[in-house]
């Protein structure tokens, strides 16, 4: 902790940092993780509440798996779940002390979020070519704007987890608890990027 | 105090507060001499310690300028509506500033006062009293009245105000947008701001950075109260301004994040040309518009409303909060009815989230829903009034020190009472469908906003000023501002109740004028109200002016030195555990520990006349007399 506190003097000391208070049984991140993904499933809710609205008013509703790639689309719901499974493996890992195992795990898991992207690249591209654009119906449009969101949350993990991967994990050399923590912070968003999909497959593509 | 505690340094006996006085000396005679030096162990780069600071009091005092100045500048936006609106179609050269495309000869068009309706609003309340209350007062009290360190994420702080300073750089760019900024009011209902020119897109782009900043802030809050508080510090402990900081925290929480959709929505209907929001067969401008259509306005009132009937709360709840603090220091008394009003916050926190669509009576949604709404509307009239009497009540018997900030105080009480009456009206599906979309409405919301919410942030900057500085605020020059600003603002809004009543809609270019039944009452009230707007402008001369020379000073290390850490004999911890103002770093020497409620004043039987949350109890007597010397302390405790 020491190492630490000098190398950058700007750090100061908070508590509760890596070590749960006592009295809630959190420490700070976890607990900033989970109210973060409290407002994302505000964010979520609110589009999910946007598409009952806009179907149940609506004359006629294009049924997805009349022209969606409903097989791909299962491919990518099965590599997402087995995504949140390497996570746990890495965090457990990271647990036990492994770092060579954690990492291994943590590659596993962006390797799937790139399986997962790149499927979803080209069901976008086939839409496309198909002359089905987010302005032909409103069907599209949601399609569009939601799994478009969610490409979008994909990303933003990919991103954390390679910098956890590369210039973020020096810090298990010197704070290996606050490293694990973070993989586990990173982990429950992680679960909650893939629950949303599993809400999102049969709604747009089995419904 | 009956018994002065002593402990032990080093080989000598001191009594402890004056401990702690030596210990605090030391230290700033440390932190001098590291100055001096250039390069100690504290020393942070100019950007690190005033740009780019992680300190939480240097980022609120950050959020405090730059939302101030928002405010003035929202405020000059309307000064010019109200000059077209008391004198309608006169050219007067301030209005060149908007340049010619907008004002022509100093003539105000209308699609320009369209511009400066919406952009008041939306400068006023996302970019002015927001980050006011929660990102000025809420970041630098909230963390020095519950004893932390700093805030839980010291850097996500940062972000937090880095996301708010470019969304509104990206609102004033809006201005320069071709076909101007957004012009769709600050609730942008489609179908005319999906429609509007390219200004509409800057403002959504905006709203998204505007969002994240308010995110992470109240992530950060909530971490903070739950995890950082002191020890001791239960709950029922909270200063009441803390309970409002915590329940306004869940509200931006929970509230923003549909608005964010909602805007992501928008910005597809009006980048990718999808329908969201645009129902079939919409003709503009005598042209079928080519989109697919399907969509529903009403969709984006309720994400909308969703958000911003919670944001109303947001407004009310940290004034609420300032108010109760400068009342209990300055009646001398602890409020009335404190768990009440805690409970009161948190009942107000969760019924906010289901009373939006009283906003949207008139939109035929149906008298089934208008039914619900209006119950649940009802309902929550209650805990405000529970709040609000309870201030009234705590003000029973107290011998209040009528000074600049409790002057403050004292008249949010009847202005949020007149702004809160006055809804009630607005609340009922019947009675709204002749009130709706009157001046009425804009009276009774400026209310709750403007002599409640705003006056309550002057008290609060009247009341902290000597905390952030080791300055106090001119008394007599904070009176006159006070005076002049309650005249003046009441000369603003309440002619508009009787604007409202006889039927003057609200957003007119001519204020009525062109209407025969508003034509009367429009010319007889709106020279006044803009005269009386001026007057406004001109109160807050001897605010800008005390506020400057006083910073300023402060900033060329001027402090008041007979001053004193705890000018208001408060019992608060960011008044009594540290210095004013508090250390750079850290902001206490020792973590503080918490022993009492949070409003000991006049407390019977005790000699103090007001004690400090962190002060210890006292121990028992001892046998024998209730005051030793204190050497016999020493060796009793020995």
């Amino acid at each position: 902790m020491d190492a630490h506190a000098s190398a950058g003097h700007a750090e100061l000391e908070i508590p509760y940092n890596v070590h749960p208070r006592p009295d809630t049984g959190l420490y700070n991140g976890k607990l900033g993780v989970w109210l973060f993904l409290a407002s994302e499933v505000m964010l979520f809710g609110a589009l999910f509440s946007s598409l009952i609205l806009l179907r149940t008013g609506a004359e006629s509703w294009p049924r997805g798996y009349e022209f969606l790639n409903v097989k791909l689309a299962t491919f990518n719901t099965f590599i997402l779940i087995l995504s949140s499974v390497t996570v746990v493996m890495a965090w457990s890992h990271l647990r036990l002390g492994d770092l060579k195992k954690g990492r291994i795990y943590i590659s596993a898991t962006v390797l799937c979020a790139l399986i997962f992207l790149t499927a979803k690249a080209f069901e976008y591209s086939h839409e496309f070519q198909e002359g089905r654009f987010p302005k032909t119906n409103n069907f599209l449009a949601i399609y569009f704007t939601m799994t478009g969101l969610h490409g979008l949350h994909i990303l933003g993990g990919v991103i954390v987890f390679l910098y956890f991967l590369g210039p973020g994990a020096k810090m298990w050399a010197k704070e290996p608890e606050r490293y694990t923590n973070r993989i586990e912070i990173v982990g429950l968003y992680w679960h909650f990027v893939d629950l949303v999909w599993i809400f999102l497959f049969p709604i747009l593509y089995l419904m | 105090m009956a018994l002065r505690r002593q402990i032990r340094v080093g080989s000598q006996w001191m009594y402890a507060d004056e401990a702690h006085k030596a210990l605090r000396e030391a230290l700033r005679v440390m932190e001098d001499e590291k100055a001096a030096e250039g390069h100690g162990g504290h020393h942070q780069s100019f950007i690190r310690r005033y740009v780019f600071s992680t300190d939480h009091k240097w980022i609120g005092i950050q959020y405090g300028f730059t939302a101030l100045l928002f405010l003035l500048l929202g405020f000059c936006l309307m000064i010019l509506m109200r000059l077209q609106l008391g004198w309608p179609g006169q050219a007067f050269s301030i209005m060149k500033v908007l340049g010619e495309s907008r004002a022509p000869g100093g003539v105000l068009l209308p699609e320009a006062y369209n511009q400066l309706g919406a952009m008041h609003g939306t400068i006023m309340i996302f970019l002015g009293i927001v980050p006011l209350a929660v990102g000025a007062f809420g970041n630098y009290l909230v963390p020095l009245q519950i004893g932390a360190p700093d805030m839980a994420f010291p850097k996500l702080n940062m972000a937090s105000y880095w996301c708010y300073f470019p969304g509104g750089l990206i609102m004033l760019a809006s201005f320069l947008a071709p076909g101007g900024t957004a012009q769709s009011g600050w609730t942008s209902y489609p179908p005319l701001s999906v429609i509007a020119s390219q200004g509409q897109t800057w403002w959504l782009i905006g709203m998204v950075f505007l969002i994240t900043s308010s995110l992470l802030g109240s992530v950060n809050f909530i971490v903070t109260i739950i995890q950082l508080r002191a020890k001791g510090l239960t709950y029922m402990r909270f200063p009441f301004f803390v309970h409002a900081q915590f329940v306004t925290s869940f509200l931006l929480l929970l509230a923003f994040p549909p608005l964010e959709a909602a805007a992501v929505l928008q910005l597809m209907d009006r980048i990718a040309g999808t329908s969201f929001f645009l129902p079939s067969g919409l003709v503009v401008s005598g042209q079928a518009l080519a989109n697919a259509g399907g969509g529903n306005p009403l969709l984006w009132q309720h994400l909308f409303w969703f958000l911003a009937h919670p944001e109303v709360y947001v407004l009310i709840l940290p004034a609420m909060g300032i108010v109760a603090e400068i009342i209990a220091n300055n009646t001398r008394k602890p409020l009335w009815g404190y768990k009440s009003m805690v409970f009161a916050t948190v009942f107000l926190g969760f019924m906010s989230f289901v009373v939006w669509a009283h906003h949207m009576f008139l939109t035929g949604m149906g008298t089934t829903i208008s039914a619900f709404f209006q119950t649940t509307t009802m309902i929550i009239s209650i805990p405000s009034v529970i709040i609000l009497s309870s201030l009234f009540i705590s003000l029973w018997g107290g011998s209040i020190r009528f000074n600049t900030p409790m002057l403050f105080a004292l008249a949010f009480l009847p202005m949020f009472g007149i702004g809160g009456l006055t809804g009630l009206p607005l609340g009922l599906a019947a009675s709204d469908i002749h009130l709706h979309d009157t001046y009425y409405v804009i009276g009774h919301f400026h209310y709750v906003v403007a002599p409640g919410t705003i006056f309550a942030m002057f008290a609060g900057i009247y009341y902290w000023f000597p905390k952030a500085t080791g300055r106090k605020l001119n008394d007599f020059w904070g009176k006159v501002h006070f005076w002049v600003s309650f005249v003046c603002i009441n000369g603003i809004f309440f002619p508009m109740f009787a604007q409202g009543l006889a039927g003057v809609s609200r957003r007119l270019y001519d204020g009525g004028m062109q209407y025969a039944h508003a034509k009367e009452i429009a010319s007889q009230t709106n020279p006044f109200m803009s005269i009386c707007a001026i007057g406004l402008l001109a109160a807050q001369v001897p605010f800008i002016l005390n506020f400057f020379y006083n910073a300023i000073a402060a900033a060329m290390g001027r402090r008041d030195e007979g001053l004193g850490s705890n000018p208001w004999q408060a019992t608060t911890m960011e008044w009594t555990a540290t210095t004013s103002p508090p250390l750079a770093h850290g902001n206490f020497e020792v973590l503080p520990m918490v022993y009492r409620g949070p409003y000991e004043y006049s407390v019977p039987g005790e000699t103090a006349e007001y004690i400090p949350q962190n002060m210890p109890l006292a121990e028992p007597a001892p046998r024998g007399g209730s005051l030793l010397p204190a050497t016999a302390v020493a060796m009793r405790e020995n």
